[in-house]
């Protein structure tokens, strides 16, 4: 096998390795409850439906950008556990502007999103200005500001708020028909249609793959994450990099929202989805922080949560045993590449023992 | 760094590990609903009722458990068969709607959506199923839809009562009032109190305060949050304190215990449901009979009958009321029910909205 293949397959093992156990230990859960395991598995494994094709498609877009946001963070060694507050202040910031409509049409969209972003950057900058000024820890001052956020737009919301007669939901106004994104459908059926966002989505992945990779930015990004003295010694002014790893950060945070905002509700009230920004964590370490990794996170995480809605109407058995299945899998995903890592190592120190072997044998043969 | 990333990655899994737990106690409850989808009792019926409870399910001691007695009661007298699901907290707005959709499409009708927060994907779902027949509580925004019945209450009415109540029995001539959420809902509640409590006496003081405000609903499942807010207003010089808090209402019995005040509990007759430790200082409560909503829309499903539109379940036909359970408001029973009377008979006319 060439060393190539032998990376290749290691890589691949990992995640395989991952969701089988997580399967094999919800199952035993599932044993254990006394509920049942084949009813479960054939209802979430099976194929979705057209709407529901588009339900998985429409969250995943949302959980990636989340996903994305924290593994910017990652990336640089930042745990920003503030994306949560970040998209649901921007997010509401984005509802009041487009509900306001100063400017026409798609401007109007435009100017929100833009105001989205930079309200979420700003809301991380917050975190990172500490960090980078005060060495306060981002883990800490993310979380209190995720509380700040909750009671900030709680109290802005009332007073932007508007109702609706005979409803008990209140919420920001509705954003004009002229400044919605439009959603593509791809079938006849209700509900068969994917939200306009969703090439955003794509975009920020893209962008995200080529700053990293491809970009002077990128570099120094990832070199502070590795190591901040050799960053530093290089050259690289790290309070700077944290800053701007938090801005940048915050403001794909600020992006989480849009595709619910523009796509499905029109407004933000107090139905608007919530946790958003956690599920973002899990899926960032679910898929390694690489663009195309958290692509495939956010979706399986969106399987899950959509196959997994039917199952207590169905199959009688809560859709809670999912919540289990995705812990488990952040769980054994560490694991899991922990352990083909070390066997990735042992492996290679196999075969650099093999080579000095064969070598001292050939001098062995030469002095003979 | 890899330290960082493994203590990054205990986190994380921490954290969905307390989801889980979470839910995993959700769980025993939702097993029941699991066994609930048999045919009970005498008479049998091939009518399959499906319940969309909001966040809690059954089991949350609260607005979710009321609206499951109803259907107890329903399924038990006319046969019916039953399937439950509850809403997930932080769920998308595309799961309520799925929900829905799941039960018309597996031949659930009436599927009955108990909370405003089903009001939109039901505004959706009973578009797409114009065949199938859904009711809604506590919500009249879709009260034009032929398929869709609103089941809705006339808080105000029954708060006005116990606001009466209140003031009757108040030493201090000062009262409070703790809401959970600060949603046009809860504030029904307040205004109804305030009505009731300045008809008895104008010149009474009555405390407000809101334990969170929307979207953030962790009022309604806060005790410590309750009980802090309620000493506030016992400390300030009131000695009765009404909650329209759900799960936080227990803190406000605490901080009424220890104050020596009283309080006044909400939706069910919480002197029958709270611990014996605090069971005394519960005055009355302010039922909101959700149950009775649900069984009455049951019935008539039973005799083939498929209602629409909005019914509101006021005084008049006992959707609210007050408990008299231990006794302690028995000499102002004839007051109140001549109040009652006057807001039947339309005499006094009940704000739903807070005048301040």
């Amino acid at each position: 096998m060439t060393p190539r293949m032998t990376k290749l397959l290691l890589g691949l093992s990992a995640p395989v390795l991952a969701l089988v156990a997580a399967f094999a230990i919800t199952s035993l859960v599932l044993l254990i409850a006394g509920d049942p395991v084949g009813g479960v598995w054939g209802e979430i494994l099976s194929v979705p439906e057209g709407r529901n094709i588009a339900n998985i498609v429409n969250s995943a877009s949302v959980l990636y950008l989340s996903g994305i946001a924290v593994a910017i963070g990652f990336r640089m060694n930042l745990f920003n556990i503030g994306v949560d507050g970040q998209y649901r202040v921007a997010a509401f910031t984005a509802a009041v502007v487009a509900g306001e409509a100063w400017l026409p049409g798609y401007l109007n969209t435009v100017l929100a999103i833009v105001c989205a972003m930079a309200v979420g950057a700003l809301w991380a900058g917050i975190a990172g200005v500490l960090r980078a000024t005060r060495g306060v820890s981002e883990v800490i001052s993310t979380i209190m500001l995720n509380f700040i956020a909750t009671s900030l737009v709680a109290f802005l919301l009332r007073k932007a708020a508007v109702r609706e007669e005979g409803s008990n939901n209140i919420g920001t106004k509705e954003i004009p028909e002229g400044s919605r994104i439009p959603s593509f459908s791809f079938g006849d059926g209700p509900g068969q249609e994917i939200y306009g966002f969703v090439v955003i989505a794509v975009l920020v992945g893209v962008l995200y793959w080529f700053l990293l990779g491809s970009t002077r930015f990128g570099f120094d990004l990832r070199a502070t994450g590795r190591s901040t003295t050799a960053a530093v010694a290089s050259g690289i002014s790290v309070t700077k990099m944290v800053v701007a790893a938090m801005l940048l950060s915050g403001a794909v945070a600020g992006l989480v929202g849009m595709p619910l905002l523009f796509g499905e509700s029109y407004t933000y009230g107090s139905t608007f989805q919530s946790g958003l920004g956690f599920a973002g964590i899990a899926i960032a370490l679910l898929g390694r922080n690489h663009p195309v990794g958290v692509a495939i996170g956010a979706l399986l995480f969106a399987f899950l949560n959509e196959q997994s809605n039917p199952l207590q109407i169905l199959v009688g058995v809560s859709p809670d045993i999912v919540a289990i299945t995705q812990g488990v899998i952040v769980l054994t995903v560490v694991v899991s590449y922990e352990l083909v890592r070390r066997y990735g190592v042992r492996l290679e120190q196999q075969s650099v023992a093999r080579a000095l072997e064969s070598e001292r044998a050939q001098r062995e043969e030469v002095t003979a | 760094m890899r330290r960082n990333k493994k203590l990054a990655s205990i986190f994380a899994v921490s954290i969905l590990a307390l989801g889980a737990t979470a839910c995993g106690g959700d769980d025993g409850g939702s097993d029941n609903a699991g066994d609930g989808a048999s045919s009970g009792g005498g008479a049998s019926s091939d009518v399959k009722v499906g319940m969309a409870y909001d966040v809690g399910g059954r089991g949350d001691q609260s607005f979710n458990d009321s609206a499951a007695a109803g259907l107890d009661k329903a399924t038990d007298e006319f046969g019916f068969e039953s399937q439950e699901s509850e809403a997930t907290d932080g769920e998308a707005e595309s799961a309520r709607e799925e929900r829905l959709v799941t039960f018309a499409e597996a031949g659930y009708d009436p599927v009955i959506a108990v909370g405003f927060a089903y009001a939109e994907a039901l505004g959706k779902v009973s578009e797409q199923y114009p065949d199938t027949h859904f009711a809604i509580i506590d919500d009249s925004s879709l009260a034009d839809s032929p398929n869709v019945a609103s089941l809705t209450f006339a808080e105000e009415q029954g708060s006005f009562l116990v606001g009466a109540a209140a003031a009757l029995k108040t030493e201090a001539d000062h009262i409070g009032f703790v809401g959970g959420v600060e949603t046009p809902l809860i504030q029904k509640f307040q205004a109804g109190y305030e009505a009731g409590a300045q008809a008895v006496n104008p010149d009474i003081t009555i405390d407000v305060t809101y334990l969170s405000q929307p979207p953030d609903f962790s009022g309604f499942g806060d005790p410590a949050k309750g009980k802090t807010a309620a000493e506030g207003m016992f400390d300030g010089g009131a000695d009765i304190v009404y909650h329209a808090a759900g799960g936080s209402g227990g803190g406000v019995f605490e901080a009424a215990s220890e104050a020596g005040g009283k309080a006044i509990g909400v939706d069910s007759d919480q002197y029958e449901t709270a611990d014996d430790s605090v069971k005394d200082v519960i005055m009355t409560s302010m039922l909101k009979n959700v149950d009775v909503a649900v069984y009455e829309y049951l019935s008539k499903v039973a005799d083939g009958d498929f209602p629409a539109g909005q019914t509101t379940y006021d005084l008049a036909v006992d959707g609210v009321g007050y408990s008299t359970s231990g006794g302690q408001i028995d000499d102002i029973v004839d007051q109140l029910d001549d109040y009652k009377q006057q807001i039947i008979d339309g005499d006094i006319t009940v704000p739903t909205e807070p005048t301040s």
